[in-house]
C-alpha cells in the first residue's frame, strides 16, 4: 500500500507546493493591462507591419486607449478600423483620407539611360553606394527591387526595370518608403490619379538627357492648372493633392509624360 | 576534480551546445539578433542554475530518502516548468519588450533538455551542492557564450553573398557544425 501512497503523496504535495507558490507569484508580478487596449488590440489588423510609428499592434492598442495616437493611427485598417475604434475610445472617427504608396519615377530600361552596367548585389542600397547607381539620372528609382523585399503585402514590383505600387494592395504602411535610397516613394491619397512621376532636381536640359519621360521644368502645367493646384521649385512641379481635381488638363498638356494618369498607363501597361 | 575545473570544463570543453548536443531548438532557434541571445541566455542562465539546486536539495531529500529514484524525470520536470512560469511572469512585468522578443521559445524554455540534462548530470556526477551550481553555471554560462557567438555571425549573414539553396536555415546549420568542430580544440585543456 505504502508503495503507492509516498509518491502519490509526494507527487502530490511538490505539486501544490509549486502550484501555491506560483499562483502567488502571479499575483505579486501581475501587468495591469488596460481593457480598453484589448478591445483595440482585437480590431486592429495584426500585421505589426509598425507604420502607425509603434512597435506593433499591441504598442498602438496601448497608445490610443492611453489617447497618446488619434482613432486613426492605424493606416492599414483604414476608416473601418478608424470607426470600430473610435466606438470603443466613444469618439468620432472623423475623415480618414486613404493614402497609397507611389513611385515617383517612369524612368523604365527603355526611357531612362545608364552611365555603366551594375553587375553587384540585387540590393537599391548597395547599388547606391556606387555612385548612385547605375542610372544616368542620380534621382531616378534603381530598380533592384529592395522595396518588393521588404513589402509584406506584395504590393510593389519591378515593372520593366521601375517599381511599380499595385494600388489596391498597398496599405501604406511605409516599409517601402523608409528602405528606399533614393526616397523617390512617397504617399498619395488613393483618389488622386493625377501624380508628378519624377523627383528630379536637374536642369531640363540634363533631365532631357539622361531620360524620356522626365520633368524638364518646362511649368506648363503650371500655367494650365484651373485650379492653382502646382507649386514649382528646384527645376520640378510638385502636385497639392487637396487642390487638385483629376481634371486631366496637365496630363495631357504634358510635353514629356511626367505627369502619370494612373489608369491610361496602367492599361498600356498590361497591353 | 576543483571547482575551477568543473567550471572551464562545462564552458569550454565539455560544452553542452557543441559537444554534447543538448538545448539545440533554441540555439537555432533565438540566435537571429544578440540582443535577445543575450536575454535569452541569462534566461536560461537562471533557471538552469536555480532548478539544478532545487532539483537536487529534492533529490537528496526527498527521493533518496523514500527510494523513490523512479519519479526523478518527473519530478525535476514539474521543478522546470514552475521555475520557467515564473521566470516568464517576472520577464512580464519587468521587461515587457524582452519578453516580447523571446515570444514562444521563453515557455519552450522547459521542453529545453539542456536544464534537464544538466539537473539529471549533476546527480549521476554525484556533485555535492557546491559543485552542483558550478557544474550548472557554468552549463549555462557555455550555452549563453555558443547562442551570442551564434547570434554574431548569423547577423553578419545579411551582408554576405549567401548562394540561394543554402539561405537562411541551412547555412545556420552548417554555421553550428563548424563551430561545433572549432569547439573540438578546446578538448585536452582539461
Amino acid at each position: 500500500m505504502s508503495a503507492i501512497l509516498v509518491p502519490v503523496v509526494v507527487l502530490g504535495g511538490l505539486g501544490l507546493l509549486f502550484g501555491f507558490s506560483l499562483g502567488f507569484a502571479s499575483k505579486a508580478f501581475a501587468v495591469e493591462t488596460d481593457p480598453k487596449a484589448d478591445e483595440i488590440r482585437k480590431v486592429l489588423p495584426g500585421a505589426n507591419c509598425g507604420a502607425c510609428g509603434y512597435p506593433g499592434c499591441d504598442g498602438c492598442a496601448v497608445a490610443i486607449a492611453e489617447g497618446n495616437a488619434p482613432v486613426s493611427a492605424c493606416i492599414v485598417g483604414g476608416s473601418s478600423v478608424a470607426e470600430k475604434i473610435a466606438d470603443i475610445m466613444g469618439t468620432d472617427a472623423g475623415n480618414v483620407v486613404r493614402e497609397v504608396a507611389t513611385v515617383l519615377c517612369q524612368g523604365d530600361c527603355s526611357k531612362a539611360k545608364n552611365k555603366y552596367a551594375y553587375a553587384g548585389l540585387r540590393d537599391c542600397r548597395a547599388q547606391n553606394i556606387l555612385a548612385g547607381g547605375s542610372k544616368a539620372c542620380s534621382y531616378g528609382c534603381l530598380g533592384c527591387g529592395t522595396c518588393v523585399d521588404v513589402c509584406d503585402f506584395d504590393a510593389i514590383h519591378i515593372v520593366n526595370g521601375v517599381a511599380l505600387v499595385d494600388k489596391e494592395k498597398c496599405v501604406a504602411c511605409q516599409a517601402c518608403i523608409k528602405v528606399c535610397p533614393k526616397g523617390i516613394i512617397e504617399l498619395v491619397p488613393y483618389d488622386n490619379e493625377v501624380v508628378v512621376k519624377c523627383k528630379s532636381n536637374d536642369p531640363g536640359k540634363v533631365v532631357r538627357k539622361n531620360c524620356s519621360i522626365g520633368c524638364i521644368g518646362c511649368q506648363i502645367c503650371v500655367k494650365n492648372c484651373p485650379e492653382n493646384a502646382f507649386s514649382f521649385e528646384n527645376n520640378l512641379a510638385r502636385i497639392n493633392y487637396e487642390k487638385c481635381t483629376n481634371c486631366g488638363i496637365c496630363v495631357g498638356k504634358c510635353p514629356t509624360g511626367a505627369i502619370f494618369s494612373g489608369l491610361e498607363q496602367l492599361k498600356e501597361n498590361v497591353q | 576534480m576543483n571547482l575551477f575545473t568543473i567550471l572551464i570544463s562545462t564552458i569550454f570543453v565539455k560544452n553542452y551546445v557543441f559537444a554534447q548536443f543538448l538545448g539545440i531548438c533554441p540555439f537555432l532557434g533565438v540566435s537571429n539578433k544578440t540582443e535577445t541571445a543575450t536575454g535569452m541566455g541569462l534566461a536560461v542562465t537562471f533557471v538552469v542554475t536555480l532548478s539544478s539546486v532545487i532539483t537536487w536539495v529534492i533529490q537528496k531529500t526527498i527521493l533518496d530518502k523514500f527510494g523513490l529514484q523512479y519519479l526523478q524525470t518527473i519530478v525535476f520536470i514539474l521543478v522546470i516548468a514552475s521555475l520557467v512560469q515564473f521566470v516568464e511572469m517576472f520577464l512580464k512585468k519587468s521587461s515587457p519588450n524582452l519578453y516580447k522578443a523571446l515570444g514562444v521559445y521563453l515557455p519552450l524554455i522547459t521542453t529545453n533538455c539542456i536544464v534537464l540534462g544538466v539537473a539529471i548530470l549533476n546527480i549521476e556526477q554525484k556533485y555535492n551542492i557546491i559543485e552542483t551550481i558550478v557544474n550548472s553555471l557554468g552549463a549555462s554560462i557555455g550555452f549563453a557564450i555558443a547562442l551570442l557567438l551564434m547570434a554574431g555571425i548569423r547577423e553578419k549573414f545579411d551582408f554576405a553573398d549567401i548562394p540561394k539553396p543554402l539561405q537562411g536555415f541551412p547555412i545556420g546549420l552548417i554555421t553550428s557544425g563548424l563551430m561545433a568542430i572549432a569547439f573540438l580544440g578546446f578538448y585536452g585543456i582539461v
